[in-house]
């Protein structure tokens, strides 16, 4: 259902209305945008001298070196995750019971814990001095377990004759994997897995609570450290490195939907699922998975249920 | 063991202590997120991209960003000296209801066309079709994925902790300063957060049934 079936085709008193909340709302988000903005500018943050601190050199340094210890951690986090998802999602799909209870169990306890506590666990327990690396740690297993939940939802939506054909041409169990399921899963499955990559990253910030020197625990130092008329600059600071998240974060956002559009122009293959950044686990069943809708793939791309009254009554 | 036993007082202040934090700042996402959702299907277009913009933004911005914006940030614009309990349900509500917000969308995408079109052409206004008619038929579809948004909330409430909050991952920092070893303090903790989310599961279970009964 698209909005516009919520509502009529405003009429004219319609439009005066419409146009007088429009007024209302924007004038109310203003204000309050400026009240803050003033209220801010009255305790001296937005004073010029609070923003001159970037033009330091010693300052710029830091944060691009932050920048680099985010990246560092992400790119090992982004890896490690990869290559544990992949494992653990073949572990769990695998013919041998015990390995699939080994991957169960690990997916199930290390995706209903908290974050958090893994990252510290695995930082007071292992690694307390190579803080980068329990970061990178914690994501990894956290994560690998989110995606191997993905890529599970992904093998499982490829067509069935798809490996029956490839069992039936004498392929082996690995073979029938990495050269016809798993590519699939993972082509149908690219804008969820940057999803969650997007996920990844936002929570390299947990390293500020371990002490890693990312971009967050940069900019406590930065604003803890330097003093300007009297007060320390938080505001500005976090306004900075907040705008340096966002972009990143965006960006790789916008990666993942540019795929997504390209994927539903091909005509081959199973679809694409939408890239939907879940409150942090996504389940199988929350993934829109692609509905296996073989070669053509021409069923119109129905989003939500637009697809009239026979949505699940 | 004697983790546990020694200081159990402390344990269960912060069981309490999470419990508390996610109760208040579910409920602060649900009504944020259910009027934002409201605003993103509305005919007044200001309205419209201040939802989007609201969505795109929280999502994007890593919570323990918008918890250091919101314990250095909004204390200097509203008043200073507010309890880390308020700040951080609220940073987390604030967070979560951009989550609530896509999830209660995409449940009114679900309801079939012609609810809503039955409603417009007995003359119902915009917000009539989408309080009687429309948002009690997509409950029922908002239901799971809030379930696991919920459940989220609260391992994210887990950061909390780290912003002198008395919860669980609190009283785990405390023992491993205080000289215990990590894994009894770790397994305790987990075991803690896992009755939570539990117990959120089932309650959403109980409710799913409840709601397919009704139908």
């Amino acid at each position: 259902m698209s909005a516009s079936v919520l509502y009529d085709a405003p009429g004219p008193k319609a439009v005066v209305r419409n146009r007088i909340y429009a007024v209302v709302g924007s004038l109310a988000i203003v204000v309050l945008i400026a009240v803050s903005i003033m209220r801010l500018a009255d305790k001296g943050h937005l004073a010029p001298e609070m923003w001159d601190i970037f033009n330091y050199a010693g300052i710029r340094q830091n944060i691009a070196d932050a920048v680099l210890a985010t990246l560092k951690a992400f790119g090992l986090a982004a890896v490690g995750s990869l290559v544990l998802g992949v494992l653990l999602a073949v572990g769990r799909l695998s013919d041998h019971k015990p390995i699939r209870w080994v991957a169960t169990t690990f997916i199930e306890l290390f995706r209903s814990l908290p974050l958090l506590i893994t990252i510290y666990a695995i930082w007071v327990g292992f690694l307390t001095d190579y803080s980068m690396w329990a970061l990178a740690a914690g994501l990894s297993v956290y994560n690998g377990c989110v995606q191997a939940e993905v890529l599970r939802a992904g093998i499982n939506s490829v067509p069935k004759g798809q490996s029956e054909a490839a069992y039936a041409l004498g392929m082996s169990k690995t073979q029938v994997m990495t050269t016809v399921l798993m590519p699939q899963a993972i082509r149908s499955m690219l804008p969820t897995i940057i999803s969650q990559l997007v996920v990844t990253l936002k929570d390299t910030s947990l390293g500020f609570i371990i002490l890693y020197p990312e971009l967050l625990q940069t900019a406590r130092l930065i604003a803890s450290n330097t003093q300007v008329n009297g007060q320390y600059p938080y505001v500005s600071t976090i306004v900075v490195i907040g705008t340096i998240y966002i972009a990143m974060c965006l960006l790789l956002s916008a990666l993942a939907t540019w795929i997504e559009k390209r994927g539903r122009r091909a005509k081959t293959g199973i679809k694409v699922a939408p890239g939907v950044q879940t409150a942090d686990i996504p389940t199988v069943e929350d993934i829109p998975g692609p509905r296996a809708g073989g070669a053509g793939g021409a069923g119109p791309t129905v989003d939500g249920g637009a697809g009239a009254g026979v949505t699940k009554d | 063991m004697n983790v546990l036993l020694d200081n159990f007082p402390a344990f269960r202040d912060g069981f309490i202590g999470t419990v508390s934090i996610t109760a208040v700042s579910s409920l602060i996402a649900l009504v944020l997120g259910v009027v934002v959702a409201g605003f993103r299907v509305s005919p007044v277009p200001p309205l419209r991209y201040f939802g989007t913009a609201w969505v795109t933004l929280m999502r994007n911005t890593p919570l323990t960003l918008l918890f250091l914006i919101f314990f250095f940030v909004v204390p200097e614009i509203l008043f200073p000296g507010m309890s880390p309990f308020v700040l951080g349900s609220l940073a987390l509500g604030f967070y979560t209801s951009s989550f609530v917000c896509e999830a209660v969308r995409s449940g009114i995408n679900t309801v079939p066309l012609g609810q809503a079109e039955a409603a417009r052409s007995i003359g119902m206004t915009f917000a009539q079709t989408l309080q009687i008619v429309v948002l009690p038929q997509a409950t029922r579809t908002v239901i799971p994925p809030l379930s696991s948004i919920f459940i989220a909330l609260t391992k994210n409430s887990a950061i909390a902790g780290a912003f002198s909050n008395a919860e669980l991952f609190g009283w785990q920092k405390l023992m491993s300063d205080k000289g215990y070893d990590i894994v009894p303090v770790f397994i305790w903790v987990a075991i803690g957060y896992l009755i939570i989310t539990f117990t959120i599961s089932g309650l959403f279970r109980l409710l799913e049934r409840r709601m397919e009964v009704a139908r």
